[in-house]
């Protein structure tokens, strides 16, 4: 058999099983694969080329959610988050290259970016939070935070592939701060208050299935050709004319990490916008992958406290007689 | 005749005034803390939510805890009598370690008067390593309470009680060793789901067994550190015999730890970021240098029987065996745009925690039979001064 990383792992693994006491190691790893799409998911399709950087999704953002405008220049003027924090869960960020002259081009250009939760497939902060406080809907696929249940141990910031959940610092009484898709509106009928304020329809909302297909048809399109472009929601009637842009050939967020129900498209290559290179395999599931070879059932620790006990008992008595 | 006695003599001394003004000195911080929030004080962020207070205090703190882990195994397990004499002490540190590591979690959780669902059905996300993590090292610190009953009670328990404590003391034993293999081992894995934030020399599946290796070796470490601290401050005879044999295990796991690590960067094909991944490469090499000296100190039967030799060995596995957490938490933990550098109060708040461990182990050796008794015809006597 070649000497190949898995079965080295395996190798590996079933020599620390040994040495830790386990008798039988039978089990191959069970490998915990990416959890799959929920069948009502919904999401949002953020088009970087649509996005003129107005920021109204920001401020619509904070209204909705009761967040604090963030300052960051000196005169306090204007709200100026410069990326989310525990203070901001949406932001619009800017790439600007060389003479910044055209938009949606890499060289001597310029493109807008939006950062917030992205809705994982398969979150890593849902597998890290020991309390279940952030939580993944069966059915809208939304990832949620409750404040009531967290214990503030911050597993899910640092874990969080994208950087999104945010814990504020400067207060006794601190929260985590993450993009829930204003599932408060949804639950009153509306849509997100980032898409439905989008003059241009950059950030639009929907079933991922139907902005999946959204951003491939746009991606189809031969660049410089005029279409249509729906705002606030996928299919909706509120319709404007625009010149398709270059889009590069890859939909962020169609795979990575198994999928994230916020989908992004750009002309930009998204690690320059900030969006790094991910594989498909979720980290969630190498975690869990783990975790459930060692504890599923609790049988391997039973087994190895088994006899751990049997030889505990036969030699504690050897060596601990300390009545003389 | 008991095999432990209580050394005696004084608990205010110059060392435990000092400790206890460190501890003090914390006790302000975190009241600070816990009025300002943790920014206050701390320099974490959200691009580095663990800073020290994590990485020592709890995940370098527990591996120094290792010691009652690794005597446990190999007088109780690999049935090696002739070492029993080192398990109270070893056991006394761990004590000190787990609980301390164990409490200062609770300063370093932003909501942690919701600490009690991490242990309550309900809450509990079993798919969640940090839950196997708090709740194994919560159940540990418990056993090492009730595996320390003996020495409590025999100064002040009847011998009926003893008797029945005695009588149980064996599970308790048993869950002592399987307890810290999980979690050891675990605080490993919860740094399999940081993915790429953790530089490829440092993440790999194999993370849960590299990290049980390392505390273990850590685990003899401190026990051969910790009796050639005692015996000289004490003016005890020397235990470099018995304590000298310890070095072969030290040998072999570390052995076994080191062929598990290169041979996961060879087979990976990842050999070549050894050297070319900057102050990483640095770091990484240093680690693995701490790792290699105790092997090359400790490859004789001559070399381990010699004391300094020994001393030498665990200090440097200790130390390697600390950088490679704070290396694997915090140097290799990259988020672009992010710095973290612990605060002179985060720095203060650890050396008050090590400052009371201090004080608690030498308050503990002087009241309680901790120590094997040294006897006065051998010529030295267990001097009750510092």
């Amino acid at each position: 058999m070649a000497l190949t990383r898995r079965n080295f792992i395996k190798g590996a693994v079933a020599g620390g099983a040994v040495v830790a006491g386990a008798t039988a190691v039978s089990t191959p790893a069970c490998a915990r694969e990416n959890k799959t799409m929920p069948p009502m998911a919904v999401g949002l399709l953020y088009d970087s080329t649509l996005c003129v950087g107005c920021k109204a999704c920001v401020k619509a953002c904070r209204d909705n959610n009761d967040t604090q405008p963030e300052f960051s220049t000196e005169e306090k003027l204007w709200d100026t988050p410069l990326d989310i924090s525990g203070r901001t869960i949406n932001v619009i960020k800017m790439y600007a290259e060389g003479t910044s002259d055209h938009k949606d081009q890499e060289r001597n250009g310029f493109a807008f970016i939006k950062k917030s939760c992205m809705h994982c497939v398969d979150p890593s902060c849902v597998s890290a939070c020991p309390v279940q406080a952030m939580r993944k809907n069966p059915e809208s696929g939304i990832v949620s935070y409750e404040p009531a249940d967290c214990i503030g141990c911050r597993y899910c910031v640092a874990a969080c592939p994208f950087g999104v959940p945010q814990f504020q610092y400067d207060t006794a009484t601190p929260r985590i701060i993450k993009c829930q898709l204003c599932r408060h509106r949804q639950a009153e009928g509306k849509i997100p208050a980032c898409a439905e304020v989008c003059p241009t329809g950059a950030t639009l909302f929907g079933p991922v299935t139907a902005l999946k297909e959204e951003a491939d048809r746009r991606r189809a399109l031969p660049s410089e050709s005029v279409t249509t472009f729906a705002r606030k929601t996928v299919g909706s009637t509120d319709l404007h004319e625009k010149k398709v842009a270059n889009y590069i050939p890859h939909i962020y967020g169609e795979r990575e990490m198994g999928g994230t129900q916020m989908l992004l498209l750009a002309g930009v290559p998204f690690e320059k916008l900030g969006y790094p290179a991910l594989r498909d395999r979720s980290y969630a599931a190498s975690s869990e992958t783990i975790q459930h070879t060692l504890y599923g059932g609790m049988i391997l620790p039973a087994a190895v406290l088994g006899g751990l006990v049997y030889v505990a008992k036969k030699n504690v008595p050897n060596h601990h007689s300390e009545e003389d | 005749m008991a095999h432990a006695s209580p050394l005696g003599g004084s608990v205010v001394t110059k060392t435990t005034v000092i400790a206890a003004a460190f501890a003090a000195a914390a006790a302000i911080i975190l009241a600070y803390r816990f009025i300002y929030g943790l920014g206050a004080v701390a320099n974490i962020s959200n691009g580095y939510p663990w800073g020290i207070w994590i990485v020592w205090d709890v995940i370098i703190g527990t591996a120094f805890g290792c010691g009652g882990y690794a005597m446990a195994l190999l007088v109780y397990v690999m049935n090696k009598g002739e070492y029993h004499p080192l398990v109270r002490p070893a056991l006394t540190a761990s004590l000190f370690g787990y609980s301390l590591g164990g409490a200062s979690v609770i300063f370093d959780l932003g909501r942690y008067w919701n600490a009690w669902h991490i242990f309550t059905p309900g809450w509990i996300n079993v798919n969640s390593v940090m839950f196997e993590v708090a709740a194994c090292i919560g159940c540990y610190v418990l056993v090492l309470w009730i595996e320390f009953l003996p020495v409590i009670a025999e100064k002040y328990a009847s011998p009926e009680m003893r008797k029945k404590i005695s009588k149980t003391l064996y599970i308790f034993i048993a869950l002592g060793v399987l307890l810290p293999t999980m979690h050891q081992s675990s605080l490993g894995s919860m740094l399999v789901v940081f993915g790429f934030h953790i530089h490829p020399l440092w993440q790999t599946e194999l993370l849960p067994l590299l990290f049980l290796l390392s505390a273990l070796g850590m685990g003899y470490s401190i026990v051969i550190f910790e009796a050639t601290l005692v015996n000289a401050s004490y003016r005890r005879p020397s235990e470099a015999g018995i304590v000298g044999k310890l070095g072969r295990y030290m040998v072999f796991l570390i052995a076994a730890y080191l062929v598990i690590r290169w041979g996961e960067i060879i087979v990976d094909g990842k050999l070549g970021l050894v050297f070319s991944s900057g102050g990483l490469s640095l770091a990484f090499l240093l680690e693995n240098l701490l790792f290699l000296i105790p092997i090359i100190l400790m490859a004789s039967e001559e070399k381990r029987a010699n004391a300094q030799l020994q001393f030498v060995a665990a200090v440097c596995l200790l130390l390697g065996g600390a950088l490679y957490r704070i290396d694997a938490y915090l140097t290799a933990y990259d988020r672009p745009g992010w710095h973290y550098f612990p605060s002179v109060s985060e720095m203060l708040v650890t050396i008050g925690i090590i400052a009371i461990e201090v004080l608690a182990y030498i308050v503990f050796v002087k009241r309680l039979p901790v120590l094997h008794t040294v006897k006065r015809a051998h010529g030295v006597a267990a001097t009750t001064n510092e």
